[in-house]
């Protein structure tokens, strides 16, 4: 396959970036989309260019860490999958590929593809997590009954890789699909209930904090989601949030 | 509470509760609008309830004022924070892959309809406002008779007033075809029930319009033939 690409250059935080155009030819099909970027990087290097930064990681589709925004989707055309197990299959000889950083105040670009994507840690820290008793009594997790439609849809809920796709594909840059998984997967499990007043309300008002922008319900983000994460956690987390409201 | 008002989801459930006022309110006003095809006697005497009830105008009237104008206000300020909160576009972005045209342009769709709203303060709202509260004129009656159907006939005279109210319900349809839904998920309501909803609200977005498009011509054509 031989392509275009149109990739976003930025050399640092503070600079101007700007598309470039590179050429690329004798591209498998087969090959991962970040494969094909490595074939690129190379052959930049070998013309003692800067190769392209980006983010990967595990190249799994499990880690969150390859982001990009292609040809106006977050991780590419294809769907339910990262960027990294996006396929070049999905293209066609002579396609024209717009690469680009997931774009977000909250995610400032730190080089090229690469955006600060460390907003989504804080919101954790404001609240996703649970207390547990190490003393050494512990009572095992397995022995507490939990339904399985909500240990399901707990799961669900906890299978987000926090990769920003959802910040991303919203037209108004809103991390509601994120906060709203990570929200519901303790909301649904007894272990979750101790801070569950506390947590719901730190995590949305650090969320607002961080310069998101709201939640318009238009469902791209539901679409866009490699994992699949459902719309009913963004109403979840509104329920936990007017309850909480209500008690404190 | 003062932590839910302040939060972006707060101003969100805010948005979603004018809209169930704001859509109940359209269902009445479309049963009631209605009656000048079926019953012109029943639409003059609703009307005159409608215009002359003590509830109905010192309550219900200025509640539905503050409704309005806090869904637009609300709804601007809410656009404006969001379209903050990208400062560098995407050089190419396919919407159309992942979201409906009529999710991604509420804002328009929204400023059509309060172009509409405008008209029709100036067509209805504004000369009965004149006849009842400046004229003191509170019978409703016009030699002889209530005028509120003849003022209603008398209006979709204008082809061009009746375009741009078709117009204004086609845009009203993309907004509800959107928002009936939006509004329900906003309040955090998710859950089995919701395709049967989503299948309700489709028709009501359809439907309630298309019946005050089906009023205006009516009475335009009734007219011209």
């Amino acid at each position: 396959m031989n392509l275009t690409l149109q990739i976003w250059r930025q050399e640092n935080a503070k600079a101007e970036g700007k598309i470039v155009e590179y050429p690329i030819q004798d591209i498998s099909p087969d090959m991962s989309f970040l494969e094909m970027l490595d074939v690129l990087n190379r052959q930049l290097i070998t013309m003692g260019d800067t190769p392209v930064a980006f983010d990967h990681d595990c190249r799994e589709g499990i880690c969150g860490s390859c982001s990009l925004y292609i040809n106006g989707e977050a991780h590419g055309p294809d769907r339910l999958v990262t960027t990294c197990q996006l396929h070049m299959r999905k293209f066609k000889d002579g396609d024209t590929i717009f690469i680009e950083p997931f774009r977000a105040n909250a995610f400032p670009v730190i080089k090229d593809l690469i955006v600060d994507r460390s907003a989504f840690d804080r919101v954790q820290h404001a609240g996703g997590f649970i207390s547990v008793n190490t003393s050494g009594n512990t009572q095992d997790g397995n022995s507490i009954p939990i339904s399985k439609h909500d240990a399901d849809e707990a799961m669900d809920a906890a299978t987000c890789i926090g990769c920003g796709a959802c910040v991303a594909t919203c037209k108004n840059s809103s991390a509601m699909l994120f906060v709203g998984a990570k929200v519901s997967q303790y909301a649904l499990l007894p272990q979750g209930q101790i801070e569950a007043t506390d947590r719901v309300q730190n995590m949305v008002a650090q969320m607002d904090l961080e310069g998101f922008g709201n939640c318009t319900n238009t469902g791209a983000c539901e679409v866009e989601c490699p994992k699949g994460i459902s719309l009913e956690n963004i109403a979840r987390m509104n329920r936990e949030l007017i309850k909480a409201s209500l008690k404190s | 509470m003062s932590g839910l008002l302040k939060s972006s989801i707060g101003k969100k459930i805010a948005m979603a509760l004018s809209a169930f006022f704001l859509m109940f309110f359209l269902l009445q006003h479309f049963a009631i609008n209605i009656l000048s095809i079926i019953n012109p006697d029943t639409f003059n005497e609703v009307s005159h309830f409608m215009g002359t009830n003590p509830l109905v105008q010192f309550v219900l009237q200025p509640v539905l004022i503050f409704g309005v104008v806090f869904h637009f206000v609300m709804g601007f300020v809410l656009e404006y924070k969001n379209y903050r909160s990208r400062s560098v576009s995407y050089a190419k972005n396919n919407g159309n892959a992942n979201s409906s045209w009529m999710s991604r342009n509420m804002i328009y769709s929204g400023f059509a309809i309060l172009a509409f709203v405008a008209l029709h303060f100036i067509d209805f709202w504004f000369p009965e406002l004149n006849t009842k509260y400046i004229v003191g004129d509170m019978s409703g009656l016009h030699n002889g008779e209530f005028r509120y159907y003849h003022e209603l006939v008398e209006k979709f005279h204008n082809p061009i007033r009746v375009g741009a109210y078709v117009i204004a319900f086609i845009f009203l349809a993309l907004h509800l075809l959107h928002g009936f839904n939006s509004a329900f998920q906003s309040v955090g309501a998710n859950n089995k029930y919701t395709k049967s909803l989503k299948s309700f609200g489709t028709a009501y977005a359809t439907l309630i319009p298309l019946g005050f498009i089906v009023i205006a011509l009516f009475h335009y054509f009734n007219h011209t033939h």
